[in-house]
């Protein structure tokens, strides 16, 4: 039997690890909803994104050249989501779903095409901090993850940031209230929502790189099964927030860990029950909380000058 | 050293602008035509017509929103284009739109920085921005706290935040659309006083008013525009108010009336010790107790947002009554749901015609009979009786004299006064029992709200007790038997129509007990 520090620690460390996936694509969806733009598609892209991470740093054995093919997908699942939802003013909901399923069944067709078996690699190592990682406990669970946790968590304030303190931020959270307004002062609301849109994606992109080359290290068909839109739950759960967000992602991951830590100790409950645990909470959270906060107003509205 | 023709905001002053035959067509319609229009600085200079009657399109032009299919623009007798609202910023010609185009969300001083370059970079300049704005509120006596949120400020601060976001931008000549048609009374007022600083500082002001006592206290001069052509321009020194009615309207406007002596019926709607909430959940109506007979109109006077739009809707069954009952004609209608109160007889013309009187996407016919869409002669066993329904609405069009292509016509594609028109048309051709109607007239021109009027004193004559609920003390004094004024949820008191005048009205809305 282990004691329980260490199950504490190995907890609290592993909620720390889970969480980043969440955070790439929960923080890239907030860009997307604080500027009226609602993506559904991000599970689908976190598998393109994991997929080409994984098969550009299998075959080359460069896990930053994966990155790079990541964001590069995510980018361009980005850029038509943009085109779908700026120029076609396409109806996001439905459209969203449609970028998800294609996502979900391109990415397998191409890992049934160019790799047909699940295959590893050797994913970013653990990367300690000087000094930091040394402190008992608290070294253990926030200072000896891989490069992509300590970026997840690094995105927060960067995006807290943009938000607040920069004229970028503010066109942001102007044209996903009031458009009508944003335009009148010459504020381009597409592209603003283009930035936004392929920002997301690119970030959904990376949140599936971290799956298949930092955390997990494999690529199997549908691996990341419907993290994405715990991701656009988040969002909400963190009132379109980037501190908030944190919150949402650190409690979803904390649960997550624990049901993976009951397993292995063997704690007596059914693994489906354990696994339906995260899944039962976002729902109960976005209950108790969505009613009071309220959404950008301009949220899946397109945006139409009327002349 | 101030500059001849500096602004105390620091920018140019704008000594004259001239819109010269500016004609726009619109596929089938003649918006503007052939209109000539000069604003000078240190004027105020009145644009009135009735709605339709191109008033908006030659301010769009000016402001850069539509392009003209003919005529020219010259600003200090230079000619110049304008093509987007930047160009007409660029030339220092500001616009104040009717509907506000803040971000309600963000703080007064980032609604005034948004699109502009700052100072550093693409970090906000914020701490910048509010030195301005305060520079410029000082200059101009526009009260206003940089940092707050625009949704804690009253519509009249709102609005000063939309005159500093223009005065920030440079403008030396502001276009005002129906700047005071969400005001207050007093909010109007201290805009006035605005107005007549930056008039005195040099600014040329454009401004829209469908309210002629408003145009005859802050006006110098008056254009009037008829169906897109303009009839003339005038020095308000040279014109009464009457006149400008009349020859607004291209005809004679009553301006008071006499009300027909009719005899008053029994009590139809008795309300009792009546309290509600409002969506904060804070008491909105306390113990309110009235009586509306039948063949009367009871005014309801205050200020707007003082509860008389929760008391309209407690009795009509769209808001819980916490306390008290309502009796129509002796039957309980206490927390009736709507259905029911229809069913009753009940006829409500809401405050927000556009959001709770009818459905913008339907088309007209559908709108005139959304209160009895379900049950005969516009229904049976389920099924709409579409023939039925369009022989009424084409009828009611006609007789309403509802200015729409066809019924087919979607409802939100009307203008304000053709909208009301068909909430009228609906709630009054069922002949009710009481008539509930909130600010019938709010944002009406002169042609329609007298049509309005007409419609209520045709159904008071029919003896259905009336409730109007208006903040405008003219049409109050005007129409009603008995007036009641409301403040802060209560009844300050019934005043008799022979005993009002406009000063203790005036103190009652403003919670002096009328006693």
């Amino acid at each position: 039997m282990m004691s329980p520090e260490l199950i504490i620690v190995g907890v609290l460390s592993s909620t720390i690890r889970l969480a980043t996936p969440y955070l790439y694509a929960a923080i890239g969806e907030t860009f997307g909803q604080r500027s009226g733009v609602l993506n559904l598609g991000v599970d689908g892209q976190m598998l393109i994104g994991a997929f080409a991470a994984f098969y550009i740093a299998f075959t080359t054995g460069n896990l930053w050249l994966g990155v790079l093919a990541a964001v590069i997908v995510g980018a361009l699942m980005g850029l038509a989501m943009a085109f779908v939802s700026v120029n076609l003013q396409a109806e996001q909901g439905i459209s969203g779903i449609g970028f998800y399923l294609f996502g979900l069944g391109m990415s397998e067709l191409l890992f049934k095409m160019l790799l047909g078996t699940v295959e590893t690699v050797k994913g970013f190592p653990d990367l300690e901090i000087p000094f930091l990682s040394d402190i008992p406990y608290i070294g253990e669970i926030f200072f000896q993850h891989n490069i992509m946790v300590y970026g997840a968590f690094l995105l927060v304030p960067i995006a807290w940031f943009i938000f607040n303190k920069t004229t970028l931020g503010l066109k942001i959270r102007s044209v996903g209230e009031n458009p009508e307004a944003a335009d009148s002062l010459g504020v381009s609301v597409a592209r603003v929502r283009y930035f936004t849109i392929i920002l997301a994606g690119i970030l959904s992109g990376v949140a599936g790189a971290s799956m298949s080359i930092a955390l997990l290290n494999v690529f199997q068909q549908n691996m990341t099964s419907g993290l994405g839109f715990i991701a656009v739950a988040l969002v909400y759960f963190g009132a379109w927030r980037a501190f908030g967000v944190l919150a949402g992602a650190l409690l979803f991951s904390f649960v997550n860990s624990l049901q993976l830590w009951m397993q292995v100790l063997n704690i007596p409950i059914s693994t489906e029950l354990a696994i339906m645990l995260p899944y039962i909470l976002t729902i109960v959270v976005l209950v108790l909380t969505v009613s009071k906060v309220r959404p950008p107003s301009a949220l899946t509205k397109p945006f139409d000058r009327g002349d | 050293m101030t500059e001849e023709n500096k602004l105390p905001s620091g920018h140019t002053r704008i000594d004259s602008l001239e819109m010269r035959g500016i004609t726009k067509r619109f596929p089938g319609v003649l918006a503007s035509d052939n209109v000539n229009f000069d604003v000078k600085s240190g004027e105020v200079h009145a644009l009135l017509g009735e709605n339709g009657a191109g008033k908006s399109t030659l301010m769009k032009i000016l402001y850069g929103m539509y392009e003209p299919s003919e005529g020219e623009i010259f600003l200090n007798g230079k000619k110049i284009t304008i093509d987007t609202p930047t160009d007409a910023i660029n030339h220092g010609i500001g616009m104040i739109h009717q509907h506000f185009m803040l971000v309600e969300t963000l703080t007064v001083a980032e609604n005034v920085a948004l699109g502009l370059p700052s100072s550093r970079g693409f970090l906000t300049d914020l701490d910048k921005v509010s030195a301005r704005i305060l520079e410029l509120a000082d200059i101009y006596g526009l009260e206003i706290d940089p940092e707050a949120y625009i949704w804690q400020l009253s519509v009249g601060q709102q609005q000063r935040v939309e005159i500093i976001k223009a005065l920030y931008r440079g403008a030396a000549l502001l276009i005002l659309d129906e700047p005071t048609a969400v005001l207050t009374p007093q909010e109007v007022d201290e805009f006035f006083v605005i107005m007549r600083q930056m008039v005195a500082d040099g600014h040329g002001l454009i401004f829209i008013s469908h309210k002629l006592h408003e145009i005859m206290n802050i006006c110098d001069r008056v254009t009037i525009l008829r169906d897109g052509a303009k009839v003339g321009t005038r020095n308000i020194a040279d014109i009464t108010k009457s006149e400008l009615a009349n020859w607004m309207v291209g005809r004679e406007v009553s301006m008071t009336r006499e009300l027909e002596e009719i005899e008053r019926g029994p009590s139809r709607l008795s309300i009792e010790n009546l309290s509600c909430d409002n969506e904060r959940e804070l008491p909105a109506v306390k113990n309110v107790s009235l009586n509306i007979y039948s063949g009367e109109i009871l005014g309801l006077a205050g200020i707007s947002g003082n509860g008389q739009r929760e008391l309209a809707e407690s009795i009509t069954g769209l808001r819980e009554i916490t306390g008290g009952k309502v009796l129509l004609e002796d039957e309980d209608i206490t927390n009736a749901r709507p259905g029911e109160v229809t069913k009753r007889m009940l006829s409500y013309i809401p405050e927000e015609r556009m959001r709770d009187g009818m459905i913008k996407d339907f088309s007209i016919a559908e709108n005139m009979v959304l209160r009895e869409h379900h049950i005969p002669p516009f229904a049976e066993k389920g099924f709409l009786k579409l023939k039925k329904i369009a022989s009424h609405s084409d009828e009611l069009i006609k007789k309403f004299r509802v200015k729409t292509p066809s019924r087919e016509t979607k409802a939100g594609t009307l203008s304000g006064g053709n909208i009301q028109k068909v909430v009228l048309a609906r709630e009054i051709s069922r002949n009710p029992r009481v008539l509930i109607a909130a600010q019938p007239t709010r944002g009406l021109d002169v042609g329609a709200t007298e049509y309005v009027h007409e419609q209520l004193l045709e159904q008071r004559r029919d003896g259905t007790a009336i409730m109007m609920i208006s903040e405008d003390l003219d049409e109050v004094m005007a129409l009603s038997d008995r007036i009641a004024v409301i403040c802060e949820g209560e009844i300050m008191g019934i005043v008799e129509r022979a005993d009002a005048t406009p000063q203790k009205l005036g103190l009652m809305m403003a919670g002096e007990s009328g006693e």
